[in-house]
């Protein structure tokens, strides 16, 4: 049975917990108090309980940096009790090499959306992971933008209708959405690349797994790990957190397919490093050891 | 231990990147382009082998925001880059200012606008001093004219950047870039004694309240007051870190003000004019911004008839010459533009030209 | 025996746990308003809570406290 949990103390006051009474689940110490400005419903809220989770189990408030996209997890820095950084639209995963390169003991984490990771930030979402850097990256993809309104995202399905694709997403005309976990799986940097959604009890405990292990792989050094977690927006796409729930399970997770993408540790390697030493087998320059 | 000074013959682009790791950065993000390329290439070179970090970045934008992540987390950082990689730089440098980030921006500049040229220009002025991205704001600018002042400016540069919490700014051109002078190093920073930064986010250690870096202000007028705390700062800025030099200028009636290239080329004119009997002076402003007002409140005390802005420009620092002279000495201009250099005596003849006309003006 | 307490500081009304509850002891609170304006959620029939933290789990404001 899992250890009793305590909770912050924030919550003393005013969680009437009786005499006797075991604490199972409570509000992570690493999340402050103040209220998400997420919409009722947003599942951006159970991510971010996800993340905050895995900080607390692994102990690691005191040494995790975050880093805070522009989206609607904007202000995530008002959220997360660990050191925060609020980064410009896309550059995440960038401002995340900075503060990992000066610190690389510390656990350094960015949380972005699809149109932050996958649209404006793609360049720098593609070569953080493929220079490998030992990072944590959590990505939403809720298929619109959400902070702006309900715009088209990278991410949003053919023929979705969103206010700049009011007639439905014309694939002839405006393309295909991106599958980041498949594009980024073909890469040597990552070590870890996992889809998971949040849209059931049973998908929102593996996609803790998930994020858990994306921390853990960072501690151990194993790597650059990725999480796409499948979300909802009902503000946006007109239902109710319910019926958002149903169009994910529906529409997302056909196109979305969850499941590990990568994971060097399971094909056998102790880090992301070894694993493409290995694919490169045939290539002499690529085996050459170096000195430093 | 500390390093004592040296006197070696060295690339300005390489005295940059020299200067920069004894002023005690260990952290550079950059994307090539030329006429700064020496610098990263330096640094690549040199970083690894005292405990720091090169990395080539994939993209400007990519490099700034490093910038940004390092200088959040602590460290004395910087990149390079020439006019068109500054421009792709903009939106970070306002982020950096925003958050109140100290960090190094070296813009060797060439020709523009677009592609431009590779050769020395002096066109990125307005944007260094003025519009290097969105909102209020303003940073230190320091303008070398020869491979020493690279070194000491850059040196320089990182302490404004902490003291004032704000990123900084290197205008220099591919001339003095590019060329090879003999300097004297500064000695090497203790990394143990630069300022202690308090706000950096290198982790709670669950033995402080959060630390956040941020240019997010929602509520007006949290705005509003964040802006003014850092106006404040400018004005300390401005009334305590105008830097110049003046020569000839104490009886000169007509004041050349050029900096970098430009001045190097202003000050064989103005010797040229001595010559002839005209009281000629140079005024060169080594901070850009905050421009050198100031000195030039002196010179037109000292009895300044006539203001010549020398640019590798089409006219840019002129408004500034404008601004501060606020109508008491006429300025005009005089440029070239694409990497083409006046000679000394094109410029001698805009100030003989003047001279007459003084003269005239005098009858 | 296994209960809830609602946190009416951070609870938005939003409906998703009482959906989640495999027990149907859940349901939004009509006639009380939080101080931000919402519903909140609330334990209708404690003796039919099994502790299992389906709507902890679901819960997108981490409004939820599981004791037993």
């Amino acid at each position: 049975m899992a250890e009793a949990k305590t909770l912050p103390s924030y919550q003393r006051d005013r969680i009437d917990v009786h005499e006797g009474e075991t604490i199972l689940n409570c509000r992570p110490h690493s999340l402050a108090d103040n209220v998400f400005n997420f919409c009722p419903g947003c599942t951006h809220g159970i991510v971010h309980r996800l993340v905050a989770e895995a900080i607390d189990e692994l102990g690691i408030e005191g040494k995790t940096v975050g880093i805070a996209p522009v989206g609607c997890s904007v202000m995530n820095y008002d959220f997360f009790n660990c050191d925060m950084i609020e980064a410009s639209h896309g550059r995440a995963p960038a401002v995340a090499t900075g503060v990992k390169r000066v610190h690389p003991e510390k656990c350094v984490f960015a949380y972005q959306g699809d149109g932050d990771l996958a649209s404006i930030g793609t360049a720098e979402t593609v070569h953080a992971a493929t220079r490998g850097e030992h990072i944590t990256v959590i990505f939403i993809n809720n298929a619109i933008y959400g902070m702006t309104g309900g715009q088209m995202a990278p991410t949003s399905l053919p023929n979705q209708v969103t206010q700049t694709s009011p007639y439905g997403r014309d694939v002839a005309k405006v393309g295909y959405p991106v599958r980041m976990c498949e594009l980024l799986a073909t890469l040597d940097g990552p070590a870890y690349i996992e889809r998971v959604a949040c849209d059931s009890t049973a998908h929102i405990r593996n996609a803790k797994k998930a994020i858990k292990r994306a921390f853990q792989n960072q501690v151990d050094g194993v790597g650059y790990s990725f999480v796409e977690v499948v979300s909802t927006c009902p503000t946006n796409w007109g239902m109710t957190p319910q019926g958002a729930f149903d169009w994910l399970r529906e529409n997302m997770l056909p196109y979305y397919p969850l499941g590990v993408y990568k994971d060097v540790v399971a094909d056998g390697y102790a880090n992301a490093a070894e694993a493409a030493l290995a694919r490169a087998a045939e290539c002499p320059i690529a085996q050459q050891k170096r000195e430093d | 231990m500390a390093q004592t000074e040296e006197r070696v013959l060295m690339k300005g682009n390489e005295v940059l990147a020299e200067a920069a790791m004894r002023a005690g950065c260990r952290y550079f993000f950059g994307y090539p382009i030329t006429p700064q390329t020496e610098l990263a290439a330096y640094m690549a070179r040199k970083l690894p082998t005292i405990g720091g970090t090169f990395l080539q970045a994939e993209s400007e934008i990519a490099a700034i925001n490093m910038v940004y992540g390092a200088a959040s987390a602590g460290a004395r950082a910087m990149t390079s880059s020439s006019s068109p990689g500054v421009s792709l730089k903009g939106e970070g440098v306002s982020y950096m200012a925003g958050a109140d980030l100290p960090g190094v921006i070296i813009n060797v500049e060439r020709g523009g606008p677009g592609l431009g040229g590779i050769q020395p220009s002096q066109s990125d002025y307005f944007q260094a001093t003025r519009a290097l991205g969105h909102g209020d704001f303003f940073m230190p600018v320091l303008a070398p004219s020869t491979v020493q002042e690279m070194a000491d400016l850059v040196y320089l540069a990182f302490d404004l950047a902490d003291t004032y919490r704000t990123p900084a700014m290197i205008l220099a051109d591919g001339m003095i870039g590019q060329m090879m002078e003999p300097v004297t190093l500064p000695p090497a920073r203790d990394l143990s004694e630069l300022p202690a930064k308090p706000w950096a986010t290198t982790g709670t250690h669950m033995e402080r309240e959060h630390n956040v870096v941020n240019s997010l202000y929602l509520t007006p007028q949290k705005l509003e007051d964040t802006n003014r705390e850092r106006f404040a700062r400018y004005d300390t800025i401005i009334a305590t870190e105008q830097r110049q030099e003046l020569m000839m200028c104490d009886d000169a009636e007509i004041v050349l003000v050029a900096f970098g290239a430009a001045s190097r080329i202003a000050r064989t004119a103005v010797r040229a004019a001595r010559d002839e009997g005209i009281k000629a002076g140079l005024l060169r402003p080594i901070t850009l911004w905050p421009f050198p007002t100031k000195a030039v409140d002196q010179v037109v005390a000292n009895g300044c008839k006539a203001f010549l802005s020398v640019e590798l420009n089409m006219g840019q620092m002129v408004q500034d010459v404008r601004l501060a002279s606020d109508g008491r000495v006429p300025v005009s201009f005089y440029g070239r533009t694409g990497g083409v250099l006046p000679t000394p005596e094109e410029v001698l003849e805009q100030i003989e030209g003047l001279s007459s006309k003084l003269g005239k003006d005098g009858e | 025996m296994p209960r809830i307490i609602v946190d009416d500081v951070h609870c938005k009304g939003c409906g998703l746990c009482v959906d989640a509850c495999p027990k149907g002891v859940l349901a939004l609170d009509m006639a009380r308003i939080t101080p931000k304006g919402y519903h909140p959620a609330k334990l209708v029939d404690q003796s039919g809570c099994i502790g299992c933290s389906s709507c902890y789990l679901t819960c997108p404001d981490v409004a939820i406290t599981v004791v037993r």
